[in-house]
């Protein structure tokens, strides 16, 4: 059974010109489906998390054409790019880039209160519930800057989530963690994948972790070298 | 339900850094003080030598101008001969039906006080001395209304003057060099070369002291027969108007019901007016300079605030907002530094007027010359918001503007 397609790249090239001009992505096309976990390796400098960050559509900067949900967005503007992400990317990076001032719960609700499209109560109970699902419900109302990292990782998923994204982003989630919070984060994100049928594309230098994820892609001086399915059939 | 998100998130910004929010906002209360502060002085000072200039200078006066003797021309044919021998053809200077055109005047609905009144040169004589001075021929309700005469008398009443066609009441140099006191006699010598022995039925001071050391007021009966004209024959008419700030734009309205001039006293004291004008320029000059230094404080503080929040600018953009909301987090955020500086600022400058109000600096002046206007607190306000806007508009767009994988690839 072919699964459907959630996002595209097709000949996705980059350079950089700074400091001598470099070209740090080359002829890149491969596909996502929905409920797939990827995640992404690669030596430092492979062009992994420049790849990311195109596929997120925060940097515009690229030749080649990159499709989400069977829509092309190169060449849209920067606030209809915006209006894409709140709505159907959510983002969880190695630093987990928390608001400081803000408690955990607004921290989650944040994104949702952009979208707009329900009442605060109806977020505010929808926040509890993702901050549930991950276990940290009961930090709800701290501020954010107090938690210990492996609980700010899990808030910063929370608030990727809120929006119920068609695809979820990591940058080097587990980047920051130990092998007991990494494991917790990597069963949330299997569990979202395969339960909510919801996308996970994350860059990693974990090989355990990235072995364990539905599928791989392996890159080198911004190329594809292998792309390999590690679901045992 | 969009902006909301903004604002809460400026909000809890201005709240989580009390500190930091209340410096900025500060630097704009101490513009904004000094500001209201200076502006009320300005006023103060204006109106204080203004109410003490229309003490003896009408808002507008009517009289008739000194015309100048016409060429005469002769053309023939060959030759064109102009016979010219320029001189002061106006022989006599009272004005026709003063009365009706007082009446007239009296009915626009912006004259608050009409008075008649004939002025005189002449001498006050006292053995061989003579002081040369003017007396102006009042009429008293009227003159006392408009300049309020009864408040300089040292002593006598002026009420008294209606009544006694033979009393002069002096300025307060006249009764000092003539040694004069309330009862005495003067002899005085009109220009037209009238003789009159009258009586000091009293004496003034306006504290200026050209005024006080040359005029005097006597009877409008008195005055006629020393420029020996009839009775009714008047030479001035003076007009108070209920704002003598737009005294221009009123003589205009008023020059059409006559032929003579309507002069108003912004061009027959273009002097005074000068000096309260350069006055009313310098000192908001330096408020403004205060208030630019406080625009700074806010430039400084909200890029201050901008560049540690780098992070947080780019996860929210990450998350979806976009430019014009980053811009208006930022505005906000300067806005309500702004909104509690400047109401700070109005209340420590509304302290400072009321202050100095009661501060008493000695005759002449009596109280401190400071005065509340509501003009300036409106402007003070408009000003405070402005500037804070202005200020936090430059490193919010800055913030707008920044490139979010900039920030997460360092």
């Amino acid at each position: 059974m072919r699964k459907e397609q959630i996002l595209a790249t097709k000949n996705v090239g980059k350079f950089f010109y700074n400091p001598i001009q470099f070209e740090v992505l080359k002829d890149i096309s491969f596909e996502v489906s929905k409920g797939e976990f990827l995640t992404i390796i690669g030596k430092s400098g492979s062009g992994k998390s420049t790849l990311l960050y195109c596929l997120s559509t925060m940097d515009t900067d690229y030749s080649g054409e990159l499709y989400i949900d069977n829509e092309l967005v190169s060449g849209k503007s920067k606030n209809q790019l915006a209006k894409i992400r709140n709505k159907s990317i959510g983002f969880v990076f190695q630093f987990h880039y928390l608001l400081p001032e803000f408690t955990c719960l607004k921290n989650v609700m944040i994104p949702a209160l952009k979208l707009g499209k329900y009442t605060y109560q109806e977020i505010e109970e929808s926040a509890y519930q993702k901050l549930k699902i991950l276990g940290i419900q009961d930090q709800a109302l701290k501020n954010a800057s107090k938690l210990s990292g492996g609980q700010q990782q899990r808030v910063a998923i929370a608030r990727a989530l809120i929006n119920d994204p068609a695809i979820i982003m990591g940058d080097e989630p587990t980047g920051n963690l130990d092998s007991k919070n990494t494991a917790i984060v990597f069963d949330i994100f299997k569990q979202l994948a395969q339960e909510y049928g919801q996308s996970i594309i994350a860059v990693t230098h974990d090989t355990d972790f990235a072995k364990a994820s539905d599928r791989t892609v392996e890159m080198m001086d911004g190329k594809i070298i292998k792309d390999q399915n590690n679901i045992k059939l | 339900m969009r902006s909301n998100v903004n604002n809460s998130i400026a909000l809890t910004h201005l709240v989580s850094n009390k500190r930091q929010t209340f410096i900025a906002s500060l630097g704009v209360t101490v513009g904004i003080a000094l500001y209201i502060f200076s502006n009320s002085i300005v006023v103060g000072v204006n109106s204080f030598t203004t109410a003490n200039m229309f003490k003896t200078i009408p808002h507008l006066r009517i009289h008739k101008e000194d015309k100048l003797s016409a060429p005469i021309r002769k053309e023939t044919k060959a030759h064109a001969y102009l016979i010219s021998n320029p001189k002061i053809t106006t022989l006599d200077k009272t004005i026709n039906n003063p009365y009706g055109l007082a009446e007239k005047v009296r009915q626009f609905p912006f004259v608050l006080n009409v008075a008649p009144q004939v002025d005189v040169d002449l001498f006050y004589v006292s053995g061989v001395t003579q002081i040369n001075g003017m007396a102006s021929g009042i009429s008293v309700v009227e003159a006392d209304a408009m300049f309020k005469i009864q408040e300089t008398m040292l002593t006598g009443n002026i009420q008294q003057l209606s009544t006694d066609l033979n009393g002069i009441i002096i300025g307060r140099g006249v009764a000092e060099k003539l040694n004069l006191r309330l009862g005495d006699n003067i002899s005085i010598l009109s220009a037209l070369g009238v003789n009159k022995i009258l009586q000091v039925i009293g004496v003034f001071a306006t504290d200026n002291k050209a005024v006080d050391d040359t005029k005097s007021y006597i009877n409008i009966k008195t005055a006629q027969q020393l420029i020996k004209k009839e009775p009714n024959s008047i030479t001035d008419i003076n007009v108070q108007l209920a704002n003598p700030d737009s005294s221009a734009f009123y003589a205009a309205q008023l020059q059409p019901v006559t032929d003579y001039m309507v002069e108003d006293w912004k061009v027959a004291h273009a002097d005074q007016l000068a000096q309260s004008k350069l006055m009313g320029t310098m000192t908001p000059m330096i408020a403004y300079s205060i208030l630019l230094v406080a625009a700074f404080g806010i430039y400084n503080i909200i890029n201050m605030i901008i560049s540690q929040k780098m992070n947080d600018i780019a996860i929210l953009q990450a998350t979806g907002f976009n430019s014009r909301n980053i811009l208006q987090i930022f505005l906000v955020e300067s806005l309500v530094m702004g909104i509690i500086g400047t109401f700070l600022g109005v209340l420590i400058g509304g302290a400072l007027v009321s202050i100095a109000k009661g501060i008493y600096v000695g005759p002449p002046v009596g109280y401190f010359p400071i005065d509340y206007d509501r003009s300036i607190f409106i402007s003070a306000i408009f000003f405070g918001l402005f500037v804070s806007l202005f200020a936090g508009y430059f490193p919010a767009r800055k913030a707008a503007k920044m490139d979010p994988v900039d920030i997460f690839r360092d």
